[in-house]
C-alpha cells in the first residue's frame, strides 16, 4: 500500500530540513527565549521574595515601633506622676515652712507682747503707787486738819478694831 | 475532557478504519465501471498521498522539480514534463533512459523499452521498475520547506523581542509564541527529571512547532492541503530521531528496568522463569514505543484527510449539489475537529517522546 509506504525522498529532505531546522531554531530562537524567559521568571521570584522580605522587616519595624511608642508612653506617664508627686511634696514643704514660720511668729508676738505687757503692768503699778501715796497723803492732810476729824478718826480706828 | 478526546480519537480510528475497508472491498466494483463511476475511496487516498506537482484547482497545478538518481547518475526534470499524466502513457526521455510517471511513482523503463507494455494487478508497470532513489522536491517536500520557513521566521522573530538583557513582558509576536514555549518546557519539565530536561527542550520544541504548524498548513484550504505530518516517511523520521535520542542518552537504570524490572523484590530462582516472558516483552517495548509514535501521528492526520475529501465525496456520489447541505456542515465541523486534532496530536507526541527520553536519562532512586 502506498499510504504506508515510506519514501526515500521524503525521509531524505525531511530528515535534512528537520536537522537544519533544530540546530538553527536551537541556536536562535529556543536559546534566547529560554534564557529571557526563565531569566524574567527568576526576576519576578527574587522581586517577590525581596517584597515578602521587605514587608517583613516592616512589620517588624512597625511592631519596634508599636513597642517604643508603648515605652515612652510609659516613660510619660511615670513622669507626669513623678513630677505631681514632686509639686505636692514642694507645695506640701511649702506649707509645712509657713506654718512653721507663723508659729514662731505669733509666738514671739506672744512674748513681745507679754513682755510689753509685763512692762505696763509694772509701770502702772508704780503709777498707782505713787497716786496712791499722793492720795492718801491729801486725805490725810484733810483728815488730820482739825481736831475733831482727828478724834473721830482714832475713834473709827479704835471701832474697827473693837469690831475685829 | 479526555473522554471527550477519547471518543474522538476512536471516532477518527473508526473512520479510517472503515476508509481502509472500503478501499480494500471496492477495487472489484471500480475496475468494472472503471472512469464511470466516481470513486471517493480512491480520490481521498490519492489525496492523502504525496505529488509531484502542487494541484491547486483545474487548470492551475504548479509543477515541482523531480530529481531521481539513477545507475546513470542524477537526473532533474521538471514535473510539467510528464503533461499531467499520471497512467504511464507519456514517457520522458533523459539521459538515454526513459521515465513514465503511474500513480505519483516514477518508473524507469527496462533498457530498449519506449512504452509501457501493460500493468499487472497492482497497476505496476510490466517493464519497468520504480525509481527508489526519488529525491524529488515533492508536494509534501515544498510543505517541509514552507513549515520550515514559518518556523524559522516566526519564532526567530519572536527571540529578538527579548533582546537587551532587561527582563522585558513578551511584546508583539512574542506574545504569541511565548505561550507555546513555556508549554512545551513544561512538557519537558514534568517528564525529565531534574535539570535534565533543559538539554532536550530544544529537540522537544522543535518536534511539537514542526508537527503543530504542519497540521495546520494541511489543514488550510485552497493551498492542496498537504499531508506532510500524516506521511508516514515523516512520522517515522520524527519518532526515529527521538529514538535515536533516547538511545544515545539511556542510563544504566533504563536498561536495568528492561533487564531486571523486578529488581531485588524476588530471589533469582523466583525471577528466572518470569524473565523468561518479562524480558522479551520488555525488549520488545524498546521498539513498540516509537513505532507506536510514528502510527499515531501518521494515522490521525491521514484520517482527518480521508474524512475531509470523504464528506466532500459525498456531492459527487450523489451526483447532487444539493448534497452540499450535508456535505458541507459536515466538512465544517470535521476541520473544526481537526484543529483540535493538530494541537493534540503534536502535544500527545512532544509529550511521548519527553516521556520516552525521561525513562531514558532518570537515575536510580529506588
Amino acid at each position: 500500500m502506498d499510504l504506508i509506504t515510506p519514501a526515500v525522498g521524503q525521509l531524505f529532505w525531511g530528515g535534512l530540513v528537520f536537522l537544519i531546522l533544530l540546530f538553527m531554531l536551537k541556536k536562535f530562537a529556543w536559546k534566547p527565549m529560554l534564557t529571557a524567559v526563565n531569566d524574567r521568571e527568576q526576576s519576578i521570584k527574587d522581586a517577590i521574595e525581596l517584597a515578602e522580605k521587605t514587608k517583613a522587616e516592616m512589620a517588624a519595624m512597625q511592631a519596634q515601633n508599636q513597642d517604643l511608642l508603648k515605652e515612652a508612653r510609659v516613660e510619660r506617664d511615670k513622669m507626669i506622676k513623678d513630677a505631681t508627686e514632686t509639686a505636692k511634696k514642694l507645695v506640701e514643704e511649702s506649707r509645712e515652712e509657713g506654718k512653721a514660720q507663723q508659729q514662731k511668729l505669733v509666738a514671739e508676738a506672744q512674748k513681745i507682747i507679754n513682755a510689753e505687757k509685763a512692762a505696763a503692768i509694772t509701770e502702772l503699778k508704780t503709777q498707782v503707787a505713787s497716786l496712791s501715796l499722793e492720795i492718801a497723803e491729801k486725805i490725810i492732810r484733810g483728815e488730820l486738819a482739825s481736831d475733831d476729824k482727828q478724834k473721830a478718826l482714832a475713834e473709827q480706828i479704835a471701832n474697827d478694831i473693837s469690831l475685829n | 475532557m479526555k473522554n471527550y478526546v477519547r471518543i474522538i480519537f476512536f471516532g477518527l480510528l473508526l473512520a479510517v478504519t472503515n476508509l481502509a475497508n472500503a478501499n480494500d472491498h471496492d477495487p472489484h466494483a471500480i475496475e468494472e465501471k472503471v472512469e464511470k463511476e466516481f470513486s471517493a475511496a480512491e480520490h481521498a487516498i490519492h489525496h492523502a498521498l504525496d505529488n509531484h506537482e502542487i494541484h491547486l484547482t483545474d487548470g492551475f497545478t504548479i509543477p515541482l522539480p523531480i530529481i531521481l538518481w539513477t545507475d546513470n547518475g542524477l537526473v532533474t526534470f521538471m514535473s510539467s514534463e510528464f503533461h499531467h499524466d499520471d497512467e504511464g502513457h507519456h514517457v520522458v526521455s533523459k539521459n538515454d533512459m526513459n521515465f513514465v510517471k503511474v500513480h505519483d511513482k516514477i518508473y524507469q523503463l527496462e533498457a530498449g523499452q519506449t512504452e509501457v507494455s501493460g500493468f499487472d494487478g497492482d497497476h505496476h508497470p510490466y517493464n519497468a521498475h520504480k525509481v527508489t532513489m526519488d529525491f524529488s522536491i515533492t508536494k509534501n517536500v515544498v510543505a517541509l520547506f514552507i513549515v520550515a520557513g514559518v518556523l524559522m521566521f516566526v519564532f526567530i522573530s519572536a527571540a529578538k523581542k527579548y533582546k537587551g538583557g532587561k527582563p522585558v513582558a513578551p511584546s508583539g509576536i512574542a506574545k504569541w509564541t511565548e505561550p507555546g514555549v513555556v508549554f512545551v518546557q513544561d512538557i519537558a519539565k514534568e517528564n525529565i527529571e531534574g535539570d535534565k530536561y533543559k538539554r532536550f527542550t530544544p529537540y522537544l520544541l522543535t518536534l511539537f512547532f514542526f508537527i503543530f504548524f504542519g497540521n495546520l498548513l494541511g489543514l488550510i484550504p485552497f493551498l492542496s492541503n498537504p499531508n506532510m505530518t500524516g506521511s508516514i516517511s515523516i512520522t517515522l523520521l520524527l519518532a526515529t530521531i527521538t529514538f535515536v535520542i533516547q538511545m544515545m542518552n539511556s542510563k544504566k537504570t533504563y536498561w536495568l528496568h528492561i533487564f531486571d524490572p523486578l529488581g531485588h523484590s524476588l530471589p533469582w530462582y523466583g525471577k528466572l522463569p518470569l524473565y523468561l516472558i518479562l524480558v522479551p516483552i520488555e525488549v520488545a517495548g524498546i521498539f513498540i514505543k516509537p513505532v507506536a509514535l510514528l502510527i499515531r501521528l501518521f494515522a490521525n492526520i491521514t484520517a482527518g484527510h480521508i474524512i475531509v475529501v470523504s464528506l466532500i465525496s459525498i456531492i459527487f456520489v450523489n451526483k447532487s449539489l444539493a448534497w452540499a447541505g450535508l456535505s458541507v456542515p459536515m466538512t465544517l465541523f470535521i476541520s473544526t475537529l481537526e484543529l483540535l486534532v493538530a494541537f493534540l496530536q503534536a502535544y500527545i507526541f512532544t509529550m511521548l517522546a519527553a516521556m520516552y527520553v525521561g525513562s531514558a536519562v532518570e537515575s536510580a532512586h529506588h
